[in-house]
């Protein structure tokens, strides 16, 4: 069975292209475009990796973060965050909250494919 | 029924009375609630200026001078608007230096001084004499006219015996009650609580008593005011009275006001009720106005008796000073007439005993003890208990006082008008006024010039006044007046050196006064005072500044127990321990832990000063610290640190104030840096990633291609197309930054012209031509006619055009959008608006557009493609150009977006 991935992102390029990356590497992909969806979308779906933006209207990444971690079903879903915004303390602040990976954007396809193929162990 | 033991008994029991309720008051103060705290009490109390000078000798003058009577009754309504300034001032300073007499202000001025207390100890009580033995001859003269109702008549003088003199016994019988009144015990501070009540309770007796006769002449025996001055007018005899002045020159007014004025305050029983007796500054206030209503009203009646005596007893042989009674007595109302004789007893006995108690104070401390002390006589200064002492000295002084008054009366009182008489006794206590005043003002005057005044003027009083006084009466030969001694003219009495044609008060003022002043001034200016004089100076004349503190100038060692002692020997033990207890707790500290301190051993004078006066106080604390001898050196060393410590202290609170006003200046830059470079970061960190977002898409889509040659041609082509759009994005975004950057630094080029808004409007209206009909929207144009230029940069104008008709069409829906842009001229400036009817801004987002890359829309699914910047940038160029922009508009019913900008040359502001 394919591993399913929540793609969190409000900008449509870039969900577009990470929409591309996924399917290619052959997982379920499911699409959020805010912080609210991003979490409904969870509950139903239950994904096994989250690609989570952080600048998101209506509920940031690290909010949606937060609540994936607080979420008993949701506990072993790995959350990969996706960031413009480097800077340290941001960083650490997405580790603090139980974020797996913290990428910053612009990001390189072949390592993102490949962190997710070694997280998702497939 | 006007027996002589009746009208006794009746007296008796009336000073009964008084003394009853002295005695009550003394012991409501005694509980702690004192009766005479008030101001009213303090003003009636003040009232005890109207004697039997008043009560009888008034209407006597009136009766003789017309309204003449009036000017020693306009002085203290005249001085009672001073009071507020002078007498409060000295009030102050006694309540401070525990001052119990004039003659103690006058000695404590001038280096508490023993020799000036002495003198003017003595002046009082000479210059008093005159005006006791005025009181004593109104209370017999009274006396003598009631027991020979009906018959007013005032009989021819007779010598009478002593023994069987009225006089002798009613001073006898006002000594006793004086003793009662005011020497049954020593007070530290010599207030007489329950004196004081008596007195407000007798001022009022007297005026309801001259009130009841005055209304009974007016309208009892005449038919009113009208009536009574009709007849007086009729009367060639009575109407020269009542002409403006009476028969008193306009100079003898002025001089009569100014003479009463000063004897108001300087009189010794007025001074002791008046700051000695005073419980509150503040009652000053209401007495300034209340003391003045009670003299105007007790003189209301005054001219109308005097007319009525004239014409009721218009065949003579009536004394007139003696018509407020005699005028009841014909009319035959005798109950009347003894309230009058109660009125008028009244008057005599409160200025006696007051004056009394006053002068004996005086006598006991400036004049007995201080002389006692020196000489040693009697063994004084071994006597270890010497408050009984005291008390005795206080009685017989005033036993003493009381027979000088009658020995006077029986010698030289016969001859003369009481008010004639009075005027004697002004006379001298006017010779205060000099030192007193000048003392109160003028650091200048020493020691030395105030014996010299007193003594000048007293010595010219004496020879003026009191010596010629005498010699009317036969005492001294009447030549001594008339071709002056061993005749010498131009040394006679009334008349000294050629200065004649003055009444004989004016005459004797004038010269006493001059002789006073002059030797005051001269002998001060030409002397130095000593290092105690300066420093009493300093304290008195500048007691009205708040930061005047009382000047430390003991030096010296002692022990507190040698200071109790000595307070116990003078106060007694008890009051001693009281006194030593009150300055503990005013330290805080308590009464055991005492150290003999400078602080202590002027609390241990001034508490001393109340027993024994401030002269001989200082005298004696001076005995037990042995003390170093004052330079003035030292002294000026002492007043100088404590300037210094003043200023320095003063300087250390304004540098206090600065600091604390620089640290909050520093800390609010701080904030502001704080939050400058946070919205720095903010500012970064924001671009960078508003600047990653197209890049992460360029990056991202350019990898899958390489990855991925084989991707359908379709799927190619989109890829592509996303990353030529976004380097678009990425292009724009990273100009607009930067340009933004340029405006607000200030280092962007501006080209400014004078430029024809509608002009540019249409222009840019033909750029975005295709934008409109791409989403088909409407777009129309008013510009008003001859609009004025304005100073501009075009292609920065055209920017914001540019930037708000793109929005519009952005935010308008298709086919139903319209857009309007209107041009207007307003004073000063031109508008121009650009109105859409599209989904509109709500309130809350208004200001928020216009922050840098905030987007409005972000609940539409179909997110606007721009930078955010666009706005912000706008609104910089237009405040730049000295305009603003700014947008009206409400949820769901379209934008407004305006801005104006002002004409060439009405000024423009930079943003």
């Amino acid at each position: 069975m394919s591993k399913r991935v929540l793609i969190a992102d409000d900008e449509a390029n870039i969900v577009a292209s990470l929409e591309f990356l996924m399917e290619q590497a052959g997982f379920e992909v499911r699409v959020a475009t805010n912080g609210r969806e991003a979490l409904e979308v969870a509950q139903s779906f239950v994904p096994d990796l989250v690609l989570l933006d952080v600048m998101m209207p209506e509920k940031n990444g690290y909010e949606v973060c937060q609540s994936l971690r607080q979420n008993a079903a949701l506990a072993q879903v790995k959350i990969v965050m996706l960031s413009a915004k480097g800077r340290d303390i941001e960083v650490a602040k997405g580790l603090e909250l139980g974020a797996d990976a913290y990428v910053t954007k612009p990001f390189s396809t072949r390592d993102l494919v490949a962190k997710v193929r070694e997280m998702l162990g497939a | 029924m006007l027996q002589p033991w009746a009208i006794a008994l009746v007296s008796l029991a009336y000073l009964g009375a008084l003394f009853g309720i002295a005695y009550w008051a003394d012991k409501r103060a005694d509980a702690g609630r004192s009766v005479i705290a008030n101001p009213l009490v303090y003003a009636l109390s003040l009232s005890v200026y109207a004697t039997s000078w008043t009560f009888y000798g008034s209407v006597g003058r009136a009766a003789s001078d017309g309204v003449g009577f009036l000017p020693i009754y306009i002085g203290p309504m005249l001085a009672a608007i001073l009071f507020w300034v002078v007498l409060r001032k000295i009030v102050r300073i006694s309540k401070a230096n525990r001052i119990t007499s004039i003659a103690d202000f006058v000695g404590s001025r001038y280096g508490k001084s023993g020799l000036l207390a002495g003198l003017v100890t003595v002046i009082a009580v000479v210059g008093i004499v005159p005006y006791i033995s005025l009181q004593l001859k109104a209370v017999s003269a009274s006396f003598g006219l009631l027991t020979r109702y009906p018959d007013v008549a005032t009989p021819a003088h007779a010598t009478v015996p002593i023994l069987a003199d009225n006089a002798f016994w009613v001073a006898i019988v006002l000594a006793a009650f004086a003793i009662l009144f005011g020497a049954r015990h020593l007070d530290a501070a010599e207030r007489h609580e329950g004196l004081v009540a008596a007195i407000a309770f007798e001022s009022l007796v007297k005026l309801a008593a001259f009130l009841a006769v005055g209304v009974f002449v007016t309208f009892g025996v005449f038919g009113g005011f009208g009536d009574l001055f009709g007849h007086a007018a009729a009367s060639a005899r009575i109407a020269p009275l009542l002409t403006p002045f009476g028969k008193v020159s306009y100079a003898d007014w002025t001089w009569l006001v100014a003479l009463s004025m000063l004897a108001v305050v300087f009189l010794p029983r007025q001074f002791q009720v008046a700051v000695v007796e005073n419980v509150d500054e503040d009652h000053l206030r209401q007495a300034s106005w209340m003391f003045p209503t009670y003299l105007l009203a007790i003189n209301l009646f005054v001219l109308p008796i005097a007319v009525a005596g004239l014409i009721r007893f218009s065949a003579g042989g009536v004394d007139a000073d003696t018509f407020v009674l005699a005028l009841p007595m014909a009319e035959g109302h005798q109950w009347l007439a003894l309230f009058v004789f109660i009125g008028g007893l009244s008057a005599a006995t409160g200025m006696v005993i007051v004056e009394t108690v006053a002068l004996s104070t005086m006598v006991s401390n400036d004049l007995v003890m201080p002389l006692l002390l020196r000489y040693g006589a009697l063994g004084v200064s071994r006597r270890a208990d010497l408050s009984s002492f005291l008390l005795a000295i206080r009685r017989g002084a005033i036993v003493a006082v009381l027979l000088l008054g009658y020995g006077y009366f029986r010698f030289a009182g016969e001859a003369y008008a009481l008010v004639a008489i009075g005027l004697i006794s002004f006379a001298a206590v006017a010779q205060f006024a000099p030192v007193i005043l000048g003392g109160l003002y003028w650091k200048g005057g020493t020691r030395a010039g105030a014996l010299a005044g007193l003594a000048a003027g007293f010595a010219v009083w004496l020879y003026t006044l009191l010596l010629p006084s005498l010699a009317r009466s036969g005492w001294i030969a009447p030549s001594f007046v008339e071709q002056g001694p061993w005749g010498v003219a131009w040394l006679k009495p009334y008349a000294l050196f050629g200065l004649a044609g003055l009444d004989t008060i004016t005459h004797s003022l004038l010269l006493s006064l001059l002789a006073n002043a002059g030797a005051y001034v001269l002998v001060s200016v030409l002397g130095r005072p000593g290092p105690v004089e300066q420093a009493q100076a300093v304290a008195f004349v500048d007691a009205m500044r708040r930061d005047a503190g009382p000047i430390r100038v003991w030096r010296g060692e002692t022990t507190v127990e040698e200071l109790r002692v000595l307070l116990g020997r003078f106060l007694g033990r008890a009051r001693a321990d009281d006194a030593l207890a009150e300055y503990a707790r005013g330290r805080g500290v308590s009464p055991d832990a005492l150290a003999a301190e400078p602080g202590l051993v002027e609390h241990a004078e001034r508490s001393l000063a109340g027993a024994i006066g401030s002269a001989s106080a200082r005298v004696m604390v001076a005995s037990v610290v042995r003390e170093e001898a004052l330079g003035l050196e030292q002294v000026m060393d002492i007043l100088d640190e404590t300037s210094q410590v003043i200023a320095y202290s003063r300087e250390l609170e304004d540098k206090k104030r600065a600091l604390e006003a620089a640290t909050a200046e520093l800390r609010a830059a701080n904030e502001r840096l704080r939050e400058l470079d946070r919205m720095k970061d903010d500012f970064v960190s924001t671009v960078s990633h508003e600047l990653r977002t197209p890049l992460t898409s360029i990056r991202a889509f350019a990898e899958i291609l390489a990855d991925n040659p084989d991707t359908p041609a379709d799927k190619r082509q989109k890829f592509i197309g996303v990353i030529l759009k976004e380097t678009e994005r990425l292009t724009r975004l990273i100009n607009q930054i930067l340009d933004l950057a340029k405006i607000e630094s200030g280092r962007a080029e501006w080209h400014t012209e004078a430029l024809d808004l509608g002009e540019l409007v249409r222009e840019a209206e033909g750029a975005t031509d295709a934008l409109f009909r791409e989403k088909s929207v409407r777009l129309s144009t008013e510009v008003a006619a001859g609009l004025p230029k304005v100073d501009a940069d075009r292609d920065r104008l055209m920017q914001v055009m540019l930037n708000l008709l793109s929005n519009s069409v952005k935010f308008c829906e298709p086919e139903t959008g319209l857009v309007r842009v209107r041009v207007a001229c307003e004073p000063g400036r031109v508008r121009v608006d650009v109105v859409d009817n599209g989904v509109g801004v709500a309130p809350e987002h208004h200001e928020r557009i216009f922050e840098k890359f905030r987007q409005v829309g972000d609940t539409l699914t179909d997110r606007p493609q721009g930078t955010g910047l666009g706005l912000p940038i706008s609104r910089q160029i237009v405040r730049h150009l000295g305009g603003e922009l700014w947008v009206e508009s409400e949820a769901g019913r379209g934008a407004t977006f305006s801005f104006t900008l002002p004409t060439t040359g009405s000024g423009r502001r930079e943003a």
